[in-house]
């Protein structure tokens, strides 16, 4: 393999009824940096049925080129027709790196694809860098985030790397930025389609596990009622973040049991930890005081969750919440 | 089909990464002490097996790839019902990334006859999710990936519905296929004593090494690896918080920062 030939920043670019996510909008904005770092060429790949124009969006969100396919068998997302499509456009454009949302649908396709190109793949990276040798520095938990481990792909190209979402931050929309519109000629082998799509159900339960999220919002005695409780959860579907709670609010029978946060409940280590109107008696911190960042709003300010907290507010959770809330809906608004 | 179906469930040993510490002072991890287990998505994969056993019949191979010792977690699916055991060691697979594991297992599976591979979503101490559809590629088999819930729905039928961040998917697919399993999708049995008992007298493990599987040498362990752990470290210890006693508003805004910054919103 001569990496020589290998050129180029791709981002797989998702979409959901031709709604393109939010993680590959991030990637571009990931992938701007290490193409520009690179001096090469940032390009955004868009697979999907009828999607052509949503293709001038991915240059305003910075990428050079687009390279689309339009066909009726990408209309609904699986694993062989898009590993198809995205080998194709791999193995006639060869890419240096390839980046991909780590969501249901790209941790189901990136590892398939890595294999059908028998390249290396590293899931969920937290961080990307170029080294001096013009290699891609990828960085991950292992461990159940105890350990942080540096990647790279030393002798084989593409090189490929899935981050999930909210982890990079995307551009801000450019509508005067030009770049290239390519479609791409694509030749399915049906005969490999063997599965089929029945149905798809929408599902308000959350998926989540509590000691899976990234991001968790729990409530404690402070809250008070299962009615203040739903400021939690529009907080947490403001930010895509999972609520669970402490003792007190499992025994109030606000939240089951599968959420609640303690040494009698589950073990949670967030990125970020908001423990509002919970005091931070010793059974609920040893479930939750390896948190990456704690945000804690008490109204005691002698409560014990402080000497844990990252950052601590001393106030009444039931009046900043709804402050908070209405103020993040305008942010996302605004730049949605 | 056959008489009964064929299925295959990929387990792994790891250590309980709920139980590791870090050293405060040397700041690297505790590993002593650590428990190991089968990894939570296989166990959840030997319950999905089981459970098709039960209901319509079936030959379940479980198959782990690792040092001796983890051949524990082949006497634990015995003792859950699993009929055969393939403990997969060689020090040629070691240092393997997940495309030289699946390598590995695939060419283990060459020899195997299957209906059905089942491997949990991701083991706990790597979470890439990465082997279950790199050997589905290998083997030129459809995947379904996220699985919460199987169904045999017809004569080499197998319906499953796929877990994805607002609901889930319906998917179907003929047999063979590989299928990645969930966690929340059971609660994975209990040993039976009886079955320990018989697991220990009448089931034996069988050991492979690489001589026994259908795979070139060069695509296994770590020479096989592209990928390649070029540091290690573990994260700074925590500085003290800082507190704010300010009005609501303000409270807001400081939030608001910390979240931006963090890239939350």
């Amino acid at each position: 393999m001569n990496l020589k030939e290998y050129k180029g920043v791709y981002i797989f670019i998702e979409q959901k009824s031709k709604e393109i996510q939010n993680v590959s909008l991030e990637l571009l904005g990931k992938g701007r940096g290490l193409a520009d770092t690179l001096e090469e060429e940032l390009v955004a790949v868009l697979l999907g049925n009828k999607v052509k124009d949503q293709c001038q969006d991915l240059i305003s969100y910075g990428a050079d080129r687009v390279i689309y396919v339009d066909s009726p068998m990408l209309d609904k997302y699986l694993t062989e027709p898009y590993a198809q499509a995205l080998s194709a456009i791999s193995k006639s454009e060869k890419p240096n790196v390839i980046l991909i949302g780590a969501t249901s649908t790209g941790r189901d396709l990136a590892p398939r694809v890595s294999a059908r190109l028998a390249t290396g793949l590293t899931a969920d990276c937290t961080s990307l860098e170029i080294s001096e040798e013009k290699e891609l520095l990828m960085t991950r938990p292992a461990f159940g985030g105890n350990l942080m481990a540096t990647i790279i792909c030393p002798d084989h190209r593409p090189q490929m790397s899935s981050v999930r979402p909210g982890v990079m931050q995307k551009l801000a929309i450019d509508t005067n930025r030009t770049g290239e519109i390519v479609e791409f000629d694509m030749k399915f082998d049906e005969s490999k389609f063997k599965v089929r799509f029945i149905e798809e159900l929408k599902e308000t339960k959350q998926l989540v596990k509590i000691e899976d999220a990234h991001v968790l919002v729990s409530g404690g005695r402070g809250v008070g009622s299962a009615e203040n409780f739903k400021h939690l959860e529009v907080l947490a579907k403001n930010i895509g973040a999972t609520v669970s709670a402490s003792r007190a609010m499992v025994d109030l029978g606000v939240m089951g049991h599968d959420r609640q946060v303690g040494q009698t409940g589950k073990t949670v280590r967030p990125d970020i930890y908001f423990a509002l109107g919970i005091s931070g008696a010793i059974q609920h911190l040893a479930g939750m005081e390896e948190s990456e960042y704690i945000i804690a709003i008490n109204k005691d300010k002698g409560a014990n969750i402080f000497n844990t907290a990252d950052l601590g507010i001393v106030g009444d959770v039931n009046k900043i919440l709804p402050l908070l809330n209405s103020q993040i809906n305008k942010l996302t608004n605004k730049n949605a | 089909m056959g008489d009964f179906m064929n299925i295959v469930v990929c387990i792994k040993q790891v250590p309980d990464t709920t139980e590791i510490r870090l050293d405060p002072i040397k700041g690297t991890l505790i590993r002593d002490g650590v428990p190991s287990i089968i990894n939570p998505d296989d166990k959840a994969g030997l319950e999905e097996a089981l459970k098709l056993k039960d209901l319509f019949g079936a030959n379940i191979t479980a198959i782990t790839m690792g040092p001796p010792q983890a051949e524990q977690v082949l006497k634990e699916a015995f003792a859950m019902g699993v009929d055969k055991g393939i403990l997969l060691t060689d020090r040629k697979f070691a240092g393997a990334d997940s495309l030289a594991t699946s390598n590995a297992l695939a060419g283990a599976l060459k020899k195997l006859d299957f209906d059905i591979v089942i491997t949990g979503r991701q083991a706990i101490d790597g979470d890439t999710a990465q082997v279950g559809p790199q050997l589905a590629e290998h083997l030129g088999l459809p995947q379904m990936s996220y699985v919460k819930e199987i169904n045999i729905v017809g004569e080499n039928l197998v319906r499953v519905k796929r877990g994805v961040e607002d609901g889930y998917q319906v998917l179907e697919a003929e047999t063979p296929c590989v299928l990645t399993i969930l966690s929340e999708a059971n609660n994975p049995r209990y040993m039976s004593v009886s079955k320990i008992i018989s697991a220990v007298r009448d089931k034996k493990i069988e050991v492979w090494d690489t001589s026994m599987i259908d795979i070139d040498l060069e695509v296994l362990g770590l020479s096989g690896s592209p990928t390649k752990v070029k540091k290690s470290f573990t994260k700074g210890a925590k500085s003290a918080g800082k507190i704010h006693e300010v009005i609501p508003q303000e409270a807001v805004t400081i939030i608001i920062d910390k979240l931006k910054e963090n890239f939350i919103i």
